[in-house]
C-alpha cells in the first residue's frame, strides 16, 4: 500500500486549509494508499493530529523540538528529513506556502528528487499521477509528471476543494511522537513583523473583496471593509494601492503579492495590469467595478459595473444586507 | 573584496501573450527581458557594489540569445558574466538537473554572496535559490527585501506572505530577491558601451563536468495548454440601483457564491 506523506501546518494556533486539501488530493489521486500527516511544532500539537484523521489521516507524527516553533530553514529541514527516513514514504505532498516554498525545494534537494510545484490538479492518469500548474503568471498551463524518483508535489491554496462528505469527525488516526535531534542553525530569526494577524487569510478566503488605485486614499478602504463585513469577504488591494500608500503591503494581490483562487474576486477601482490579474484569474467568479468602460479588469470579469465604487459598493453593501438578512429570517 | 554572485535568467517579457504550437511555446516575435525578479538580485549586487569593494559575477543557464540579457546587467553594473549554454545540455531540463548545473558553475568562483529572482515569471516554480543553497551547503533566506551586510553577516528583512520576518545569517548565504528590495536601474549609454568591453564567456555543460546522472530530470512536462476560454463577461445595464440589484442577485441566486 502506498504511502504519502502530507506536511501539514498550523499558522495562528489552526491547521491551514491547504493542508486539508493536501489530504483529500492525495486521497483522490492515491485510491487506497496509507495517508500520513505530520505537523510540526512544541507543545500539545494532539488537537491538529485528530483534526487530520477526521479529514482522512491514517497515521499522525508529531515532529517535536522547541526549535520547531517558529519555522527556520535548518531547523525544519532536519526534522523532516528526520521524519522522511521514519516515514519512508512513496509520495509527499504539502502546501505552496511560504514555508512550502522554502521547505520543498532545500528538502528536494537533499533527497535527490524532483519537485512539481504550485500544482492547481492532481490526477491520476493511466496509472500515473499527473499534475497540472501554471506557467507564465497563469497565461498557460503544464501537465508534468515525475519520471524518477518518488512523486514530491506542493499545492495552491483553495484549488482542491474539500468535500464535508469525506469529513468524519469520528476518524481516528494513530498518533506517534517523533522528536528529532536538531543542530547547528545557520540563520537567525531576530524578530517577526505580523501585519496580518486577525485578518482572513487570504490564500484561503472564499470570497475577497479588493481595492486598487481607484479607492485614492487610506479612508476609501472603509467601504470595502463594510461590504466585506457583510458578505463574509477578506479585503485585498492592487499593488498600485500599496504603493499609493492606501493599504498595506500584507493586503497585495498579484504576482508578488498573494496569489488566491476564491469563489468570488470583486475588484474596485484595479485596472487590472497583467501583474494584478497574475494573482487573482484564476478566481471563480470575477466582478469588476471601475469608472473606466476600457479597463482591462473587464476583459476577464464575468460581471462588471462602469462607475464609481464610492457609489456602486455603498449600494451593494445595502442589498446584501437585506438579501442576507432575510435569508436569516 | 566581497565577492557576489548573480545567477540570472532571460524571460518573455511580463507582457507578453503566451502562445502554443506543437505542444511547445512559441519564441518568435517575443520580448526577452532579464527576469524582472532577477533584476533585483543584479541591481541589489552594484548597489553593494557602489557602498563598498565587491566584484559581480552574473551567471545564466540558458540559450545563446541569453547573451543580451547578460549584457544589460553588465551594463547595469555586473563586471563579468556567465552563460552557460542550455542548448548544449540535450535535453529540457527541470529544477533538479538545473539545479546541479548552476552548483557546478558556483564552484568555479569564489563567492560571498549568491543573489537570484525569487522566482522566474516563466516556470514561476521558485525552486533555484533553496536547491542551488542546498548543493552548495550554505544557508539561505527568500524574498528579501532589505539587505544589510555587516562584519560577515546579512541581516535581512523578508516577506512571508504579507508579513516582515528580520533574519541574520553569517556568509556566505544565497538570498532569493523580491519585489521591493530595490528599483532597477535602466543601463545608460556609457554603461552599455563599458558592456560590451566587459568579460563574457560561454560555457558548455560539459565544461562543467558535472556526473551525468545529476544532471538527467527527474520530472518531465507532458503537455501545455491555454487557459480554459471563459464565456465573455457581461456589463451590466440600466440605472445604479438596477445594476447593483441585479448584480446582487446574480451573486446570491445564479452563482451561488454568497
Amino acid at each position: 500500500m502506498k504511502k504519502v506523506l502530507v506536511f501539514a501546518e498550523v499558522k495562528d494556533g489552526k491547521l491551514r486549509n491547504v493542508s486539508l486539501e493536501a489530504v483529500a488530493a492525495a486521497k483522490r489521486a492515491y485510491a487506497g494508499c496509507e495517508i500520513i500527516g505530520a505537523v510540526f511544532g512544541d507543545g500539545d500539537l494532539k488537537p491538529f493530529a485528530e483534526t487530520l484523521a477526521h479529514h482522512g489521516a491514517d497515521r499522525v507524527f508529531l515532529v517535536l523540538n522547541p526549535a520547531l516553533k517558529s519555522y527556520t530553514t535548518d531547523a525544519y529541514t532536519q526534522a523532516f528529513m528526520n521524519l522522511v527516513a521514519e516515514v519512508q514514504p512513496d509520495a509527499i505532498l504539502m502546501g505552496h506556502t511560504a514555508i512550502g516554498k522554502d521547505l520543498a525545494p532545500k528538502a528536494a534537494a537533499r533527497l535527490r528528487l524532483g519537485l512539481i510545484s504550485d500544482c492547481v490538479d492532481l490526477k491520476s492518469e493511466g496509472g500515473e499521477i499527473v499534475l497540472t500548474r501554471p506557467i507564465y503568471a497563469g497565461k498557460a498551463f503544464e501537465k508534468r509528471k515525475v519520471t524518477d524518483g518518488m512523486l514530491f508535489a506542493t499545492i495552491r491554496s483553495n484549488n482542491f476543494k474539500l468535500d464535508p462528505a469525506h469529513i468524519d469527525t469520528g476518524r481516528r488516526a494513530n498518533i506517534i511522537e517523533l522528536r528529532p535531534e536538531i543542530k547547528q542553525l545557520r540563520t537567525i530569526l531576530k524578530e517577526v513583523v505580523r501585519k496580518t494577524s486577525g485578518a482572513i487569510d487570504l490564500t484561503e478566503a472564499k470570497i475577497i473583496v479588493s481595492g486598487g488605485r481607484g479607492v485614492k486614499s487610506e479612508q476609501g478602504f472603509k467601504v470595502l471593509y463594510e461590504l466585506a463585513e457583510v458578505i463574509g469577504a477578506g479585503v485585498g488591494a492592487s499593488r498600485g494601492a500599496c504603493d499609493a500608500k492606501f493599504c498595506d503591503y500584507s493586503m497585495q494581490i498579484g504576482q508578488t503579492g498573494k496569489v488566491v483562487t476564491p469563489d468570488l474576486y470583486i475588484a474596485c477601482g484595479i485596472s487590472g495590469a497583467i501583474q494584478h490579474l497574475a494573482g487573482m484569474s484564476n478566481s471563480r467568479i470575477i466582478v469588476a467595478i471601475n469608472t473606466d468602460p476600457e479597463a482591462p479588469i473587464f476583459k476577464v470579469a464575468d460581471y462588471g459595473i462602469v462607475g464609481d465604487l464610492f457609489e456602486v459598493v455603498p449600494l451593494l453593501t445595502e442589498e446584501f444586507r437585506a438579501i442576507l438578512g432575510n435569508r436569516r429570517d | 573584496m566581497l565577492n557576489i554572485l548573480v545567477f540570472m535568467k532571460q524571460t518573455f517579457s511580463s507582457e507578453e501573450i503566451v502562445r502554443i504550437d506543437n505542444n511547445q511555446i512559441v519564441e518568435s516575435d517575443v520580448q526577452f527581458v532579464i527576469n524582472p525578479y532577477d533584476e533585483f538580485a543584479v541591481e541589489e549586487a552594484v548597489l553593494i557594489k557602489e557602498r563598498e569593494d565587491a566584484e559581480v559575477t552574473v551567471v545564466t543557464f540558458g540559450p545563446q540569445r541569453s547573451e543580451t540579457a547578460l549584457r544589460t546587467a553588465l551594463a547595469m553594473g555586473a563586471d563579468k558574466a556567465v552563460l552557460i549554454d542550455s542548448d548544449t545540455a540535450g535535453a529540457e531540463l527541470d529544477e533538479y538537473a538545473v539545479s546541479h548545473i548552476l552548483a557546478a558553475a558556483a564552484r568555479k568562483f569564489p563567492f560571498d554572496l549568491i543573489l537570484c529572482g525569487n522566482s522566474t515569471i516563466d516556470g514561476g516554480s521558485a525552486q533555484t535559490g533553496p536547491r542551488l543553497a542546498e548543493l552548495l551547503d550554505i544557508p539561505h533566506v527568500m524574498a528579501v527585501t532589505k539587505v544589510e551586510l555587516l562584519d560577515g553577516k546579512a541581516i535581512v528583512e523578508r516577506d512571508v506572505e504579507g508579513d516582515t520576518e528580520k533574519i541574520e545569517a553569517a556568509l556566505p548565504v544565497l538570498l532569493t530577491t523580491q519585489q521591493g528590495l530595490n528599483e532597477p536601474r535602466y543601463p545608460t549609454t556609457a554603461g552599455n558601451l563599458k558592456a560590451k568591453r566587459k568579460p563574457l564567456d560561454i560555457l558548455s555543460v560539459a565544461d562543467l563536468a558535472v556526473d551525468a546522472e545529476l544532471i538527467k530530470s527527474k520530472t518531465e512536462r507532458i503537455e501545455l495548454a491555454l487557459p480554459k476560454p471563459k464565456k465573455a463577461g457581461q456589463i451590466l445595464s440600466g440605472t445604479l440601483n438596477e445594476q447593483v440589484k441585479q448584480l446582487a442577485h446574480l451573486l446570491v441566486d445564479v452563482e451561488n457564491v454568497i
